[in-house]
């Protein structure tokens, strides 16, 4: 593989790489909280925090790690940070901590943290595995955005808790339930697909 | 009777997959074909039920009267990851051709994120020992139900011609969303 400049290491998380939609990692907490835009953005924000953290810890000990117990290894790094992140949340917005429930716990065993320490900060320096970082997260964040701010706008007829849509629209609630995650995602991982089919061409 | 609505929420009602969004990864990675999709859910199964036994006791008898609970995440997740390595050792050792049959599901479990839900609700709802034993079964068996019915539909779909865009991933989705909207109507019944 031919070395990336920096740029290119944080833009590729974006969209070529971008976890969710190319990659298909991390489904559980981006098809679990996108009810409201709200929580889609506080799930996305405390996955990139603990991201960025662990990717740090991890690429500075990388070459003390023994290779058998690596991943018991990243995962109590990972899970120390996710505590952190837990009890930010729980003092500070305890609404959100509260809707969003098991799933801030859940990052924990979200394969794309553990998929970008095994695959990336493991093998380069800190700067790198920072920016890397930075570029999942921000994709991660991104996507989870888009997806939850369909699903609030379709399914309760506000964004972020402001009503945006016209008075006699009536909300399709099943968008805000399980089968509307699971739907809107579908439908996004396949418009993906037809972007990057057309960039191709 | 209480035990019997706890088992049926957490099979049917509030299946793990389709209404939790819990262990969707194996869900969309392992559902190709019927009968590895089952060997999956059963080994999965068997890890949920006694990694939610354990971690039961480990959060009320040693977490608790210690008020380490800060440490919970760290803990259940540890006990996971050594639990689901001695299984595999246990199974090899007992009888090998299960062993080989489920192959590289095994060591997948760990970051199976159905396993480490489980453990956390548990502790939530405040289920006392044998509710979160009949919890377990309940939900191992909503996520094999699940994936099962999944795999079967994708066999089926192997056959059809679906959007160029949508191959793949997206149709799962969309597949796993009308599946979702069926089990919606369980609701009803307790």
């Amino acid at each position: 593989m031919k070395e990336k400049t920096a740029i290119q290491e944080l833009v590729k998380g974006i969209w070529d790489e971008n976890p969710v939609l190319v990659q298909l990692l991390g489904l559980c907490p981006t098809l679990a909280v996108t009810s409201s835009a709200e929580n889609g953005l506080a799930m996305g924000l405390a996955a990139t925090f603990v991201l960025l953290c662990s990717s740090f810890l991890v690429s500075m000990f990388r070459k003390m790690i023994p290779g058998q117990v690596r991943i018991a290894a990243y995962i109590v790094i990972i899970a120390t940070f996710v505590t952190i992140a837990d009890r930010f949340l729980a003092a500070f917005v305890p609404d959100i901590s509260k809707s969003l429930g098991p799933f801030i716990p859940l990052i924990i065993v979200n394969c794309m943290i553990l998929g970008r320490q095994e695959a990336f900060a493991s093998k380069n320096g800190i700067g790198r595995s920072l920016l890397d970082a930075m570029g999942m997260g921000l994709g991660f964040t991104f996507t989870l955005l888009v997806l939850s701010s369909i699903r609030e706008i379709l399914g309760a007829g506000t964004w972020f808790g402001m009503r945006i849509m016209w008075e006699s629209f009536a909300e399709w609630g099943v968008m805000s339930q399980a089968p509307g995650a699971f739907i809107t995602l579908g439908c996004l991982i396949a418009g993906a697909n037809w972007i990057n089919a057309r960039r191709k061409a | 009777m209480n035990l019997l609505v706890i088992f049926i929420g957490a099979a049917l009602i509030n299946n793990f997959v389709l209404q939790q969004f819990l262990g969707i990864c194996p869900f969309v990675g392992v559902s190709k074909k019927v009968d590895s999709s089952f060997s999956m859910g059963m080994a999965t199964t068997f890890v949920m039920v006694i990694s939610a036994m354990v971690t039961w006791l480990i959060y009320n008898l040693i977490l608790v009267p210690f008020e380490l609970q800060i440490l919970q995440y760290v803990a259940f997740i540890l006990v996971i990851a050594s639990l689901v390595q001695f299984v595999e050792m246990f199974i090899k050792k007992v009888s090998k051709p299960l062993y080989d049959a489920l192959g590289i599901f095994l060591p997948l479990i760990t970051t199976n994120c159905a396993i480490l839900g489980l453990a956390l609700t548990a502790v939530l709802k405040e289920y006392n020992f044998m509710e979160t034993l009949i919890y377990g079964v309940g939900a191992g068996i909503g996520f094999t139900l699940a994936l099962v019915i999944m795999a079967g539909i994708r066999e089926e779909l192997e056959l059809v011609d679906v959007p160029k865009s949508f191959q793949g991933a997206a149709i799962t989705m969309i597949i796993a969303g009308s599946l979702a909207l069926a089990f919606m109507g369980f609701a009803g019944i307790i």
